[in-house]
């Protein structure tokens, strides 16, 4: 096995021969324990960049080498084990009829032994917190709740990686909330890299760098702080910045100077402390 | 939509009949509804019925569950009993009712009838009453496991059975969303002739087929990334385990058709 990154090298990817490019020279790589968030618009290739990493589908041109396999219809059920997927839709990716069932239905998939089975349905719903749920059956269930349970499932399998493919957009805030919780909890005990999908700003915000995706092209790329800064190009390809974002840039037009592009209120309020000490 | 929906009429009653192995109750089922064919004297059927009501008593399951099991068939039995009281013409006739001679053959051969369809119902009943749907499903993977040899597609039936189930109470959801998504467009499903009510159905049907057959891709497409690859190499959390308890079973039901052999006539 090689080195722990996932690296994307001129991925060129479309549906169909008279289609056009989804992915047009896509590169980059993403390195253990980092948190990617990918944005971008509808259509501008953030979920095929998904289904290419856990090899759902492959590339017409360039290669995508996942722990130094190159995914290749030979090695998908290997890296399939590194790279753990979570949906969108809550109802639709839950197959087992109990909770229980379902964290086991990829570990039963890759062969592993009952006894080991069992061990790791109770460490994985307890780093989702769900571990009082181990008998109910999904319609018992919130959307929040199913979507833990998901990455629960996939937590069984133990990954390297894990994508979360826009697993919060069909959540009420609160579920939204509990989700990037689990998450950033999850990531901080176990060794993992994340990669999130998302629509979601507040999200964006917690990952360690951002990917901004624009017609099946890397747009951008830097720290969340560093993308939030570049506004007029965010804007140019009708991007929303975050409010505390726009918040900032206004009381920099009223003439305030703040040290830092702030990427929450916790930051913004502090930097405002400190400037107005500055007058 | 209750919290607590059940498929199927499963009861939990945690009873010994309940912690079976559901492969011990479907195979002795099964050969219970062959033995019952073989009894032919009064004694016979009474060994036979103590069996089915004893395993009824064990279940615990409350006795109107078990009735309403035999609701729709009660027609069944009534209706088979009348046609050999008044269509069978052998032996002495016992007495008359309106004109009609009813013999006495016809009474003992409704009677006798009658009782094999009461007791063939009882037991398949305590079947579904005494074990949930998934441990049918396991049990009927494990039993026609000898059929992968033959190409059957076993595993894929089972899978199936369990996604259906799974699957059951979110598309009943759906569905009660769609009719008052299209209540609120002014269809009307509960009035007018029938005609009209089975033309009503149709916005429902079809907006629900879009959403499973959505459902299915999505599915299918997740439980790929999840790494399923079919049956083989594959490991099963659930397990099936025969205990002391099924041996026990077996006896018993050794000692049944030793019995009904016996007291045939």
């Amino acid at each position: 096995m090689g080195e722990r990154q996932v690296e994307f090298r001129h991925v060129s990817f479309k549906y169909q021969e008279d289609m056009p490019w989804v992915l047009k020279d896509v590169s980059f790589t993403i390195g253990p324990d980092e948190w990617v968030a990918i944005i971008g618009h509808n259509g501008s290739g953030k979920s095929t960049i998904a289904k290419l990493m856990n090899g759902l589908l492959f590339p017409q041109e360039g290669e995508i080498i996942v722990d130094g396999m190159k995914v290749t219809p030979e090695t998908v059920w290997e890296v399939r084990k590194q790279v753990g997927m979570v949906f969108q839709n809550p109802d639709n990716q839950f197959v087992g009829t109990t909770v229980r069932d379902d964290v086991a239905f990829g570990m039963e998939n890759h062969g592993m032994p009952r006894e080991l089975m069992v061990e790791r349905i109770k460490e994985s719903l307890e780093a989702v917190r769900m571990e009082a749920y181990e008998r109910h059956e999904p319609h018992r269930l919130s959307g929040g709740q199913k979507q833990r349970i998901a990455i629960a499932s996939v937590l069984a399998v133990s990954p390297e990686f894990i994508i979360l493919d826009e697993a919060t957009a069909m959540l009420d805030p609160k579920g939204r909330k509990e989700i990037m919780k689990t998450v950033s909890d999850v990531q901080q005990e176990r060794d993992l890299s994340l990669v999130t999908i998302t629509h979601d700003l507040q999200e964006v915000t917690l990952a360690s760098r951002v990917i901004v995706m624009n017609g099946g092209e890397v747009w951008m790329e830097g720290t969340p702080r560093d993308v939030f800064s570049r506004k007029e190009q965010l804007t140019e390809i009708g991007l929303d910045t975050p409010f505390v974002s726009k918040m900032a840039d206004h009381l920099k037009e009223e003439g305030l100077s703040l040290s830092r592009e702030p990427l929450n209120h916790q930051e913004l309020l502090e930097d405002l402390c400190t400037s107005r000490l500055n007058m | 939509m209750s919290s607590s929906l059940i498929i199927g009429q499963y009861i939990p009653t945690d009873s010994v009949i309940h912690r079976l192995d559901p492969r011990s109750k479907i195979a002795i089922i099964f050969f219970y509804v062959v033995i019952v064919f073989f009894a032919n004297s009064v004694m016979s059927y009474g060994v036979l019925a103590l069996f089915a009501v004893g395993s009824a008593l064990l279940s615990r399951v409350p006795f109107r569950y078990i009735m309403k099991g035999l609701k729709p068939v009660w027609f069944l039995i009534v209706f088979t009993f009348l046609l050999h009281l008044f269509v069978t013409r052998e032996g002495d006739v016992a007495f008359s009712i309106f004109g009609w001679d009813v013999y006495r053959e016809g009474l003992v051969q409704g009677g006798a009838i009658s009782l094999r369809f009461f007791l063939l119902i009882l037991v398949t009943s305590l079947l579904t009453l005494t074990t949930t749907p998934i441990e049918i499903t396991d049990a009927i993977e494990e039993l026609l496991g000898p059929l992968k040899k033959v190409k059957f597609p076993v595993h894929e039936l089972a899978l199936m059975m369990s996604i259906s189930l799974r699957f059951i109470p979110t598309l009943m959801q759906e569905t009660e969303k769609i009719s008052k998504a299209q209540a609120s467009r002014g269809v009307d499903f509960r009035t007018g002739t029938l005609k009209d009510r089975v033309k009503a159905i149709v916005p429902l049907l079809v907006p629900l087929f879009v959403s499973a057959f959505k459902r299915a891709e999505e599915l299918a497409m997740a439980m790929e990334a999840r790494g399923y690859q079919g049956g083989e190499g594959r490991t099963k959390l659930r397990e099936l385990r025969i205990s002391k308890l099924d041996i026990s079973l077996y006896v018993l039901f050794a000692l049944l058709v030793i019995a009904l052999f016996m007291t045939r006539s």
